[in-house]
């Protein structure tokens, strides 16, 4: 395994790599059009730094709590709001809002954990799930219910298109970009190199072993959520800019997560990420290729086949 | 059940089951002659959830497949029935049928590959998502159902059993869709008590064991997914003729997924009369809350025209059962009885 794993990882990006290639040759023959390529290369990479985020915080949870979180995307939402109200009401520039809206995420995300969901650790899947699936339904339908069912936006004073090879980016989606990517390194970072990561990767790797050492593996479990659902609402800051916010924003954002992880591996944050940035890209270039269907349709044809062929992942090891 | 539950035992079980479910038919079918008629699209719409929980529990309870995309079977009997009708004028029944069929097909052919890549737990109710949703997409820009602006039934006049309308306010609906659900219900018990039954059960508590007994796991696994999705695509083809609309959103949509799954969560999973309660807990929801709403008393005025309330009050009762009736409603009642007879 040592000496192997490296070589087909290699090969796995690589085969990768071609697919993407492929695609982009098929794209413009379809399109005939340079420029509409590089478009949808810079929208697909760009959102997909955002969907990175999002799917960090899922896989994280997914990989050390073991629960498909279906309340990733309604708590997103309410980071979304609240970027909405504090920009609108309190006049605070929308990005200014990410201190406020990630450290209140990562509260609700521990009192969620610590409150309710701890409660079910162990049993079924289909309970978790459940749950999870009841807290989403709750929190979307409650902002339903206070904000009504007209979209909000957030205006950003300096947005401004920036040019590059032909296509343009508007600059909050280059800030939610680069925003995304400077976050999942913090992640990372917080993740290898810190006792708290330590631990929660241990509680990951085998949750019996770490209670053994001394771990509290109830408190990991809390912490880990908060952190992912910390990660959801940074992503719906950032992106409040340049989507219509509604109470059923972050859903889309939730499934789109949903694929990336599995097409990351479980529990590999560095796989959301890469998965992430190949999921942009393959909606995008799905709408060109495929311009009558839904670019989403792409998407779940990819995750299909994933599920098929690799349910592990791109940089998870074969069982 | 031990291996004392014998072939007589079980055969007392199941005919009090089938006698329970005749009388309680018996008992029910007599509601439109004691209920106001506005009550009556409350009654047929606890059926539609009724028999939506019913098909979803033989999957998810009986046969242990967590599936999240119902929704596919759903809407695929839905359309079918749908197309059919607007189209060519055929009978809804015959729609019926071929929506069973195409959903049953679409599950088993699905689940075949599914069950040939050993997806399982989590990774098996994603795929049954994104299978549904699959279809979803699809369905937006599908012009022969006319996309995303969806269905309309043509309204017929005079009232007739064979193309199944009938004047506003007649019971024949609310007959018919008792007739589907008791026979759905019918069916799993009868499904349940044959040897067909018994290996389902047996896959789904281990199923290793049960292969390496010589039960063909393959073959029970896509029966169990065939028979739960023709009866969903049943229940989307009548839908289709009691609302005489039907667009993607409704046919596909994620909430119809999530509404095949709750009834049996709350009344109880895995067994025969839970999901007729939770259907029964779930249908009227929408309407007392739409009512509270346009009605509002002075504590709730500021709700007044909101919508999201009748989600919110399910969404919490779903919370609930998971974290204090894991066996739902039935499921604790039966094991509190059971606890105290012994």
């Amino acid at each position: 395994m040592t000496r192997r794993a490296p070589l087909s990882l290699a090969a796995r990006l690589a085969v990768a790599a071609a697919v993407v290639a492929v695609v982009l040759v098929l794209a413009y023959a379809r399109s005939g059009s340079g420029i509409v390529v590089s478009q949808a290369v810079l929208t697909g990479l760009l959102l997909g730094g955002v969907y990175g985020l999002v799917a960090m915080g899922l896989t994280l949870i997914f990989g050390v709590l073991d629960i498909v979180n279906f309340a990733h995307g309604a708590l997103m939402t309410v980071a979304m709001y609240g970027t909405v109200l504090l920009a609108s009401h309190a006049g605070l520039d929308p990005y200014l809002t990410l201190l406020v809206t990630a450290p209140a995420l990562f509260g609700i995300g521990m009192a969620l954990q610590s409150g309710l969901i701890n409660r079910t650790m162990g049993s079924s899947l289909a309970n978790q799930l459940l749950l999870t699936l009841g807290i989403g339904l709750l929190i979307e339908n409650v902002l339903l219910l206070s904000f009504g069912s007209e979209p909000r936006s957030v205006a950003v004073g300096y947005a401004a298109p920036l040019r590059a090879f032909g296509a343009v980016a508007d600059l909050t989606r280059v800030i939610a970009f680069l925003g995304a990517l400077g976050l999942a390194a913090l992640l990372y970072l917080l993740l290898q190199r810190t006792r708290v990561g330590t631990a929660i990767r241990a509680v990951a790797a085998n949750p019996d072993g770490a209670q053994l050492v001394g771990i509290d593996v109830r408190r990991m479990y809390v912490l880990t959520f908060a952190l992912g659902t910390a990660c959801a609402g940074a992503a719906g800051t950032l992106v409040a800019p340049f989507v219509t916010v509604e109470a059923t924003t972050g859903e889309l954002f939730n499934i789109i997560a949903f694929v990336v992880v599995v097409l990351g591996g479980m529990g590999n944050v560095v796989g959301a990420l890469v998965g992430g940035l190949l999921i942009g890209l393959t909606e995008q270039l799905g709408g060109v290729l495929l311009p009558e269907q839904s670019p989403l349709l792409a998407v779940f044809v990819v995750f299909v086949l994933v599920l098929f062929l690799r349910p592990q992942g791109l940089f998870g090891r074969s069982s | 059940m031990t291996a004392a539950g014998t072939g007589t035992h079980t055969g007392t079980r199941t005919g009090r089951q089938l006698l329970v479910l005749v009388i309680g038919a018996a008992a029910v079918a007599t509601l439109p002659f004691i209920l106001p008629p506005a009550q009556e699209a409350v009654a047929v719409r606890i059926l539609i959830f009724a028999l939506m929980g019913v098909a979803w529990n033989v999957m998810s309870g009986y046969g242990g497949m967590f599936s999240f995309g119902h929704a596919a079977y759903f809407g695929l009997g839905a359309y079918a029935g749908g197309y059919l009708i607007v189209r060519h004028g055929v009978s809804p029944w015959i729609g019926m049928a071929v929506g069973a069929a195409l959903a049953a097909a679409f599950g088993v052919t699905t689940g075949f590959l599914a069950f040939r890549y050993r997806l399982k737990g989590a990774y098996f109710a994603l795929a049954t998502f994104a299978f549904a949703e699959m279809l979803h997409l699809l369905a937006l820009s599908f012009e022969p159902i006319e996309a995303a602006a969806g269905l309309n039934v043509p309204l017929l006049q005079g009232s007739s059993w064979w193309m199944l309308q009938f004047p506003p306010g007649s019971p024949n609906y609310f007959w018919a869709i008792l007739a589907l659900t008791v026979l759905a219900v019918a069916a799993t018990i009868a499904l349940l008590r044959s040897k067909s039954g018994g290996y389902v059960i047996a896959i789904r508590e281990d199923e290793q064991a049960a292969s390496s007994l010589g039960i063909p796991v393959m073959r029970y696994k896509l029966l169990t997914v065939g028979v739960s999705a023709a009866m969903t695509a049943v229940a989307g083809a009548f839908y289709v003729q009691y609302y005489l609309y039907i667009n993607p959103d409704l046919a596909f949509g994620s909430a119809v997924s999530i509404q095949a799954i709750l009834p049996s969560v709350i009344g109880g999973i895995g067994t025969i009369w839970g999901p007729l309660i939770g259907a029964a807990v779930l249908g009227p929801l929408s309407d007392v809350t739409a009512t509270l709403l346009r009605d509002p008393p002075a504590a709730l005025a500021f709700l007044e025209g909101r919508s999201g309330l009748d989600v919110i009050l399910y969404a919490a009762l779903l919370i609930v059962i998971v974290l204090a009736l894991p066996k739902g409603v039935y499921g604790a009642l039966r094991s509190y009885f059971a606890r105290g007879s012994t």
